[in-house]
């Protein structure tokens, strides 16, 4: 009896193992659903229009230790005039529990389109930026943050 | 929420068409909405949900603020120096409380 008892949780703790592999495996997949929640965003913000890479700088570090003051940096190559200004850059994380972070507004007035401050990541992921000009010009950055401790309080 | 207090560091003199950098750090504890406290009940969101710079008296720079924006925010953005004047810096949280700064300008 003790002996089949010791075969039965043996079994039991392979089967486990077997469901930890199996949601290891899905892990990836669950990150792939994030990001397309960030796509949703995107597009109910920029109505699905075509965007380009260029002009727009993403400056995160690579590894941030601690998830919770990640500094973020931006920055669009624009003449800032009256005629030709960046109007908008908003900034999404595919693996917090809201992807969206933030949008500045400027104005010529700002004669640079850039802008920094501190964001929390609450796990590995990628760090997506959208910038929309006044003559309707897209751009888009992408970067990836590895993250040592998550910064959402989890 | 608790008593707010801003800090911004601009430069007190510019040069005519001299963009300068603005900074500025407003104490928030910006609660996400998704953190639980030690009795596993989910601690209601509060944080800033807007900040705006005006120059004179015309909005120059504006950010919006969700959850991911670290506590105690930190921002920086980029001003062109026209004419002398004053920044009215405003914070905007989710209870409608609202936090201001002022800076002068003088431009040579």
């Amino acid at each position: 009896m003790m002996l089949f008892e010791r075969a039965h949780s043996r079994r039991e703790a392979l089967r486990v193992a077997a469901i930890s592999a199996a949601v290891a495996a899905l892990t990836p997949q669950l990150a792939f659903a994030k990001s397309e929640d960030v796509k949703a965003e995107i597009d109910k913000l920029y109505g699905g229009k075509e965007m380009t890479a260029g002009k727009l700088k993403l400056d995160m570090p690579e590894i941030a230790e601690n998830g919770l003051v990640v500094p973020i940096n931006i920055e669009v190559e624009s003449p800032m005039t009256e005629a030709d200004y960046v109007k908008s850059v908003s900034v999404f994380a595919e693996g917090n529990p809201f992807p969206r972070v933030l949008t500045y507004h400027f104005t010529p007035a700002c004669g640079r389109a850039a802008a920094s401050l501190r964001m929390r990541l609450a796990q590995t992921q990628n760090v997506i930026a959208v910038a929309e000009t006044s003559t309707g010009q897209l751009y888009t950055a992408k970067s990836e943050v590895k993250v040592t401790i998550g910064g959402c309080g989890g | 929420m608790a008593k707010t207090s801003a800090r911004v560091r601009v430069p007190p003199k510019a040069k005519k068409d001299e963009i300068i950098e603005v900074k500025t750090l407003v104490s928030h504890e910006m609660e996400s909405g998704v953190r639980k406290d030690s009795a596993g009940k989910i601690v209601p969101r509060d944080i800033i949900n807007k900040f705006t710079a005006a120059f004179n008296g015309k909005v120059v720079f504006e950010a919006e603020w969700f959850p991911s924006v670290s506590a105690n925010p930190y921002q920086a953005f980029f001003f062109k120096a026209q004419e002398s004047g004053e920044f009215a810096f405003t914070w905007k949280d989710d209870n409608g409380e609202e936090t201001t700064a002022k800076a002068k300008l003088e431009v040579a």
